[in-house]
């Protein structure tokens, strides 16, 4: 490994490259963002006003915390973090109930299931999330397939109203998010010592109660990691809640893109992506750590 | 042995609902009917019409055009990434490094687009680039997020390596630059076309990002479907999505099964050494 470091001439371009279009298109922008919050609203391209002026060869700078009162007044916000803090908590949840499973049976099969199995569950991840919800616009809706076989089969007289309501945005976000909790499991159950359980066997443990004592604890990185991949996208979400959701459904990603692209409000819009990213740097830092432990785990 | 299990239950029904909806999403885009509703028997009709829908097959290639060009950015940045995160121990700022390449993979789309746009807002009145919006800012966007895809794909094919091979090569006086191209690179070489193809599909589905950072006349597909699918379900779309669906599965299937072969040889190729290393050929 020294070796390979001290013969590197290119090193420097190596390491560059990337960092620095990193810095320039992720990092970067961010820092704009946080500048943009705190300036105001104009009617200008682009419309918002400048906080750092020159005034007599000296540096102004009228920055303000408006955006970031406005957003704490107004209860649509306020609402609109709650409502997609609660879905993202509830989502998750669900994703955990069904994705354990899923995965623990995935763990336990032959490793020539395995492979076919991980690529069922891969292959949508890949498809475009807006088709696959979309796919759900024809299901749930008031005279789409659920309801026409639910009357059909003589089970309900009206139609269930599914579609733009909350329930529709659970289906969504189960649906969509599923494959990223089963997979991080996955890799986490398959790599536990099958005599552990055996041993417990062997000691006159029930299977439920070894599974709940043993499995469970040991998977505990698997659960962090799968929780926090579906968590953190799913707070700021915005096909699901836009096409299956009603006028009810509030959530942050909805409510940005609204500010943004209807009001044209931008430093408002900036604030709004300030905030949310300030909810998600702890979920993202432990998803992180996370990672790390998993990976020094492996090696 | 094998008694029906709870979990094994949940997989089966995990699957059906994951791949329920698609079927019937491709099954209904079959249908005669212009109503999406009922059923009105079998016909090709929306997929002939699609080659007549100009908007569509515009925003089409527009899409694939940026879905290539962003595939092979994220593949030359995203390897140069992994290659730095799993061969360079130590250079300054390596811990934000390692959290700039994963942090896009979770970030919400919502706040990555609105950055990058506010940036080229900014660039565009400091610098005068990007003086338009479009095909190019989206590229950019595209190929900043895939590329975290591509880093995390190959690096961890890149720390299974390995090591002393790429070390005796340098022993033996190998340029470090001949080492990576002759040795790692081919070695790494199937987990360079999973993360390209996985970019391909991943910048062909964005709505988000590309919503943000494009500008006037340059429309991609998702864009396209999406504001057509806001007002509810179109026989058209259906034919369009299930072509979609159709390519990405067509695009999975050639990526695992690359990786599978790759692995298998593998395997073989080690299996040999530790065979030959057992018995070793008599009369050398």
């Amino acid at each position: 490994m020294k070796r390979l470091r001290h013969l590197f001439p290119g090193r420097q371009l190596v390491v560059g490259i990337p960092f620095v279009w990193l810095l320039l298109f992720f990092l970067l922008p961010f820092a704009i963002v946080l500048k943009i919050s705190f300036s105001e609203a104009a009617l200008a391209i682009p419309p918002y006003t400048e906080i750092f002026t020159y005034v007599d060869q000296q540096l102004k700078i009228l920055a303000n915390l408006n955006n970031y009162l406005f957003l704490g007044q107004d209860e649509l916000y306020l609402s609109a973090y709650l409502g997609s803090l609660r879905i993202a908590t509830v989502g998750t949840l669900f994703c955990l109930l069904i994705g354990y499973p899923m995965a623990y049976a995935i763990a336990r099969a032959s490793k020539e299931m395995q492979t076919v199995c991980l690529l069922l569950i891969m292959m949508p991840t890949w498809t475009a999330i807006l088709i696959r919800v979309y796919a759900w616009m024809g299901i749930l809706g008031n005279n789409g397939l659920l309801n026409s076989v639910l009357q059909g089969l003589g089970l309900i007289d009206e139609p269930l109203h599914i579609l733009n309501t909350d329930l529709a945005v659970y289906i969504g976000v189960v649906y969509a998010y599923l494959p990223f909790m089963v997979l991080p499991l996955y890799a986490n159950l398959v790599k536990h010592d099958p005599s552990l359980l055996e041993a417990a066997a062997d000691l006159g443990a029930h299977p439920l109660a070894s599974f709940w004592r043993i499995t469970v604890p040991l998977s505990r990185n698997g659960i962090v990691a799968g929780c926090m991949l579906v968590f953190i996208p799913v707070v700021g979400e915005f096909v699901i809640p836009e096409l299956l959701g009603g006028p009810e459904t509030l959530m942050i990603g909805k409510v940005l893109w609204q500010e943004f692209f209807n009001n044209r409000d931008w430093p408002v819009a900036a604030a709004l992506a300030v905030v949310m990213l300030a909810i998600l740097l702890v979920p993202i830092i432990l998803l992180n750590r996370n990672q790390a432990k998993e990976l020094e785990g492996r090696l | 042995m094998r008694r029906p299990s709870f979990s094994g239950f949940m997989l089966w029904a995990g699957l059906l609902f994951i791949y329920l909806p698609m079927v019937i999403l491709v099954v209904y885009s079959f249908n005669d009917s212009r109503l999406v509703t009922v059923w009105g028997g079998w016909s090709v009709r929306w997929y002939a019409g699609l080659l007549d829908n100009r908007q569509l097959m515009g925003a089409l290639g527009r899409s694939l055009q940026v879905a290539l060009c962003s595939a092979v950015a994220a593949v030359v940045l995203g390897t140069l990434a992994a290659f730095v995160l799993t061969r360079i121990p130590r250079f300054r700022g390596r811990t934000l490094f390692g959290g700039l390449v994963t942090a896009p993979l979770v970030m919400p789309e919502v706040i990555t687009g609105l950055s990058l746009l506010l940036l080229f807002v900014a660039m565009a009145q400091l610098i005068g680039w990007p003086a338009e919006r479009g095909l190019t800012t989206i590229w950019i966007a595209h190929t900043t997020f895939c590329t975290a895809y591509v880093a995390v794909i190959v690096s961890a094919r890149l720390r299974e390596l390995d090591l002393s091979i790429e070390e005796a090569a340098m022993d033996l006086g190998a340029r470090p630059w001949k080492v990576f191209l002759l040795i790692t690179l081919p070695m790494v070489a199937p987990s360079l076309g999973a993360g390209g193809m996985l970019s391909f599909a991943l910048s062909l589905d964005d709505l988000v990002l590309a919503s943000f950072v494009s500008g006037p006349g340059a429309t991609t597909l998702p864009m396209e479907i999406f504001s057509a699918v806001r007002l509810g379900v179109k026989p058209d779309i259906n034919a369009v999505a299930s072509l979609i669906l159709l390519a990405v599965s067509l695009f999975t299937f050639l990526a695992w099964f690359f990786m599978r072969r790759s692995e298998a040889r593998r395997r073989r190729a080690l299996q040999q050494v530790h065979e030959a290393e057992q018995h070793p050929p008599a009369g050398r």
